[in-house]
């Protein structure tokens, strides 16, 4: 799949695999652990360094406060990422309880949530979110809930399927047959196959999570100025695009495409790795 | 056929109806929980002007002293009617508001939309035929790419690159400013719509285009491609002759199933052009607290995608001879 687009293809399957999943989390860890050491300074003003294009010096140049752009940068990468995965860890947390509910107690529950994931997904997404954040009042819970509570159908829906399958297999008929408790059932038949499903799909759900998120900022709600999150910086530097400020647009913006396409390889390398059909390949 | 096409739009109809009082008293829920005020919102920086008795007349214009259940019936009702009240902001009729911006997105949606369409089909029809080719690679690559990419910072690029250093196309807005809508030739709405349709095309083209791929990889493995192969087709040949017709339904089927995608690159694509559609409107009425425009927006953009999905479960029927008499009702 998509690691045969980066690595060499005398790699085999999982050695590939096993790079990427690697290069992600060196990634993310640099992100973090740059944006811990480094971070703070992007609050410092330095009025004598307004607006310096990219220098060996200052890599994403400064702002029109002096503030250094790479430090704004990382930072906001982290409060984005971390505002996007709770949202997905929340949702993916929905999309399991809903799932397991549809799926195990009784036709009202499953009609409730059938029509609740119909309504969601009737909406379109962005409008959805704008409701939601409306709701909570903005800020970051705003984002937060409005990207938790938009998220789930996919995911949900994969669930029930799955648990509505295992409910009928013959191995799981003839375990309750032999007199096993569904306590027993669960733990034993539904958690090996329920956990990848679950993991997996919290892996994918983040780049929709961290982009919703970052979109929902831009457009203003949500975060206010002083938690420079990416996509308050990229809103803030619609303003100066005009003056030539090209750097505060160009840089961020990388930074964020590059770390919700790692989240997208780390997924389905996760998933390649779980699935046990190309487990082997 | 016209029987099965009459119950099977009568269905249509009343799973449009149900859906629109399912998400009409959901988002009436939302808002009515939400903690911003109304009338702060609307009032804005003047908040310090207006005295405590002029902020009771607002409210009791806009019928927010009653309880929120008394409010909810009295829109439903209206709802029921047609009526989505009158905008905050605008200080005209929802629908009319709706009406005027839907019709200058509907420019930008329709050009994105046919533009992506044709170029992403065609993408995937180029990687498919020659899978894991140079050619390949560097579509899927593109595609994938594009998928992560946040559409306003396509905007945001295309803006700079285009309007400020080049000077080819305008900064902002559907016509030139200064003269009313129906002073701006067709030539000069073109030339405004070109960067944020262009923003939309780029991003849009990246799922159309990996799901023909998808769908082409698979007709070229089929037997009866295997077979023209046999026969000394080209590769050319068995992609004009066997596949197309195999990929294209699927194709446009998607095409008219991702209008809420659509809507939602128009709201951003809007927002950094300062193009005065639907999706500019849904942001505003959203900042400024409008609550009867956001929930006429949100109540039309469901629409519109129901809309669009119940074209391509038509298009299906009517076009694929598979989907035969027998197994109608399957929506």
């Amino acid at each position: 799949m998509t690691t045969r687009l980066f690595f060499p293809s005398q790699w085999d399957r999982r050695t590939r695999t096993l790079a990427a999943i690697s290069i992600c989390l060196v990634f993310f860890a640099v992100i973090f652990i740059a944006a811990w050491l480094y971070g703070d300074q992007g609050q410092v003003t330095e009025l004598d360094l307004r607006k310096l294009p990219p220098s060996w010096e200052r890599p994403f140049g400064t702002d029109w406060l002096g503030r250094d752009m790479l430090a704004r940068t990382l930072k906001g990468i982290r409060i984005s990422l971390g505002v996007g995965l709770t949202a997905a860890t929340c949702s993916a947390c929905i999309a399991l309880l809903l799932g397991l509910g549809a799926a195990l107690l009784g036709r009202t529950v499953d009609r409730l949530v059938t029509w609740l994931a119909d309504a969601a997904l009737a909406t379109p997404h962005l409008v959805l979110l704008i409701l939601i954040s409306f709701a909570c009042g903005g800020g970051a819970r705003g984002v937060i809930i409005a990207v938790a509570a938009s998220h789930w159908p996919a995911l949900t829906r994969i669930i029930r399927a799955e648990v509505l399958q295992l409910r009928s297999a013959d191995y799981v008929k003839l375990a309750r047959q032999l007199g096993k408790g569904p306590y027993w059932i669960a733990r034993r038949h539904l958690l090996p196959h329920v956990a990848p499903q679950f993991l997996v799909g919290l892996l994918l759900l983040f780049p929709h999570a961290i982009l919703h998120s970052a979109g929902l900022t831009f457009l203003g709600f949500g975060m206010p100025p002083h938690t420079p999150a990416i996509g308050v910086l990229l809103a803030e530097s619609m303003r100066y695009l005009s003056m030539g400020l090209w750097w505060l647009a160009v840089a961020p913006g990388l930074i964020l495409i590059v770390s919700v396409l790692a989240f997208d390889v780390l997924g389905n390398n996760v998933r390649a790795l779980l699935d046990p059909k190309t487990l082997r390949e | 056929m016209h029987l099965h096409l009459t119950k099977f739009l009568l269905t249509k109809t009343l799973r449009l109806v149900l859906l629109v009082a399912a998400v009409a008293s959901l988002s009436f829920v939302l808002v009515s929980r939400s903690p911003i005020d109304p009338v702060d919102a609307y009032v804005g920086a003047a908040i310090m002007k207006i005295s405590p008795e002029q902020r009771e007349m607002i409210r009791e214009r806009w019928g927010l002293d009653q309880p929120p259940l008394a409010r909810f019936a009295r829109w439903a009702a209206q709802l029921a009617r047609g009526d989505l009240g009158v905008s905050t902001i605008f200080n005209e009729p929802v629908t009319s508001v709706i009406a005027k911006r839907f019709i200058t997105s509907l420019w930008l949606m329709a050009l994105a939309w046919s533009f992506s369409g044709l170029l992403g089909f065609v993408l995937g029809l180029i990687a498919g035929a020659r899978e894991d080719s140079p050619a390949d690679r560097l579509i899927r690559l593109y595609a994938y790419t594009m998928a992560a990419t946040p559409t306003f910072w396509v905007g945001m690029m295309l803006l700079m690159v285009f309007s400020v250093y080049l000077g080819w196309t305008p900064v902002c807005c559907a016509w030139p400013p200064g003269l009313s809508i129906e002073q701006a030739t067709l030539g000069q709405r073109l030339h405004h719509l070109l960067l944020p349709a262009l923003t939309l095309s780029l991003i849009g083209v990246a799922q159309i285009t990996l799901h023909t791929r998808q769908k082409t990889v698979e007709a070229m493995h089929s037997d009866y491609a295997i077979f023209a192969r046999a026969q000394g087709e080209s590769t050319l040949g068995i992609v004009c002759r066997q596949v197309l017709r195999n990929v294209a339904l699927p194709a446009v089927t998607l095409q008219f199933a991702s209008l809420g995608e659509l809507f939602g690159g128009a709201v951003l694509a809007e927002q950094v052009f300062s193009y005065p559609g639907l999706g500019r409107a849904t942001v505003e009425a959203g900042i400024r607290g409008d609550v009867p425009l956001l929930l006429g927006i949100v109540l039309f953009s469901t629409v519109f995608v129901f809309t669009g999905n119940t074209v391509a479960d038509l298009l299906y029927r009517l076009v694929d001879p598979r989907m035969g008499e027998g197994q109608g009702g399957t929506a």
